[in-house]
């Protein structure tokens, strides 16, 4: 399987989770946009952007804090949510989502996507 | 049971990932063997913090051991991963129910009939707390007891003067205020080896509030509300009492990553009580 195809199955198997309303690769070190199946409107480079350097602090601080490097985190905000996992080849798998989604579900998917992406 | 119990033990054994354990801790459960129950449930959690149906599992074996502040809390986590569980809307129910708060206890059942209309279970008990009586059994749930005199959840502690988080769980170690720029304003963080690594970890999270506002803007999402992040040892959950602090929680991977959001409300109502009296 390409790449591109392998990028775009693990982006399948997110967005198909009831209440995300996208999904990105992003590259962790300079917070490029690597894949991306997102909805209309959502500006995917600069969310991008964002994540991957709120990755980074939290990777630092989590490793200060002797708790390891993280898994998985989640941006809780009134009206959705962001949710990623980091792949151990420096890409995030990252979800935009609606406020009531099951983030247990979308949490399970994004980890299997970031073992597709490898 | 006792066959089906030790199917399941042995399928867990060999599959500590299984789902089984759901099954297993509830069946053990029936048969009062709450401490076992209990094990299995908590194991479970490690493995699968995230699952609703854990939560809930754990919820009851909780209430069962008359643990009512944490199987109160676990049913919000539960409600937190997935907002309609009927297991969890009826099981706060029956709790609100214990503490006389009819009221939350209606509003819950029929946010349960919303999700479960075919339910009867439901229907009966919401007849019954609109008659003021408390239900006898909420499937799922453990059959009504003595009512409980203290309220639920208990609300954080009166602080002392000088100290944030004084009264807290972990206030010496696993809960830490931080200003935007990264400044220690309360509270400590200790790694396992029981170094304080406040100030490192407060210098990395400088901006993180700005980064997390920004982001949350960019994608229309409203206020940002908290970031919980899962690490390999540890959970932590970022929160920003006010505008410009930072609160961060940190506690192991036993604690499961619901329960640190709560924590971190808690801690956040200390720390704006605390910065109002000394900003």
């Amino acid at each position: 399987m390409t790449a591109t195809a392998s990028y775009g199955r693990a982006l399948d198997l997110i967005t198909r989770v009831s209440g995300v309303r996208g999904a990105m690769l992003v590259s962790a070190e300079d917070g490029i946009v690597v894949a991306e199946q997102l909805m209309e409107g959502i500006k995917g480079p600069a969310v991008a952007a964002l994540a991957a350097s709120l990755a980074t602090r939290l990777l630092r601080a989590m490793e200060a804090a002797g708790v390891g490097a993280s898994l998985f985190w989640h941006l809780q905000a009134e009206q959705g949510a962001l949710l990623v996992v980091p792949t151990p080849n420096g890409i995030l798998v990252v979800a935009v989502a609606e406020p009531d989604v099951n983030v247990g579900l979308v949490r399970l998917e994004l980890l299997r996507a970031a073992e597709v992406v490898g | 049971m006792a066959d089906e119990i030790k199917k399941l033990s042995s399928q867990l054994a060999q599959d500590p990932d299984s789902l089984v354990f759901l099954r297993l801790g509830e069946l053990l459960r029936h048969k009062g063997q709450l401490d076992a129950a209990h094990r299995v449930a908590v194991t479970g959690l490690e493995r699968h913090p995230h699952l609703a149906d854990a939560h809930d599992l754990y919820a009851r074996i909780l209430t069962d051991k008359h643990d009512y502040e944490r199987a109160f809390d676990e049913w919000d986590i539960t409600l937190r991963i997935a907002p309609t569980h009927v297991g969890a809307l009826k099981g706060l129910a029956f709790l609100y129910f214990k503490v006389g708060d009819v009221e939350q206890a209606a509003a819950h059942l029929e946010a349960a009939q919303r999700a479960a209309p075919d339910d009867s279970s439901i229907a009966q008990a919401l007849a019954l707390a609109r008659g003021g009586h408390v239900p006898q059994e909420t499937p799922g749930s453990p059959p009504a007891t003595a009512p409980v005199e203290e309220p639920l959840p208990a609300a954080a502690q009166p602080l002392e003067e000088a100290r944030v988080f004084a009264g807290l769980e972990g206030a010496d170690e696993g809960l830490l205020l931080l200003d935007a720029s990264g400044r220690v304003l309360g509270g400590a963080l200790k790694n396992a080896q029981g170094q304080d690594v406040s100030d490192a970890v407060a210098a990395y999270l400088a901006g993180v509030s700005q980064e997390a506002a920004r982001t949350s803007k960019l994608l229309a999402l409203g206020k940002w509300t908290g970031v919980a992040a899962e690490g390999r040892t540890g959970h932590v959950h970022l929160t920003a009492p006010t505008g410009d602090a930072l609160l961060l929680v940190v506690r192991d991977r036993a604690v499961p990553m619901g329960r640190l959001a709560i924590i971190a409300q808690r801690a956040a109502g200390a720390a704006r009580r605390w910065l109002e009296a000394h900003g």
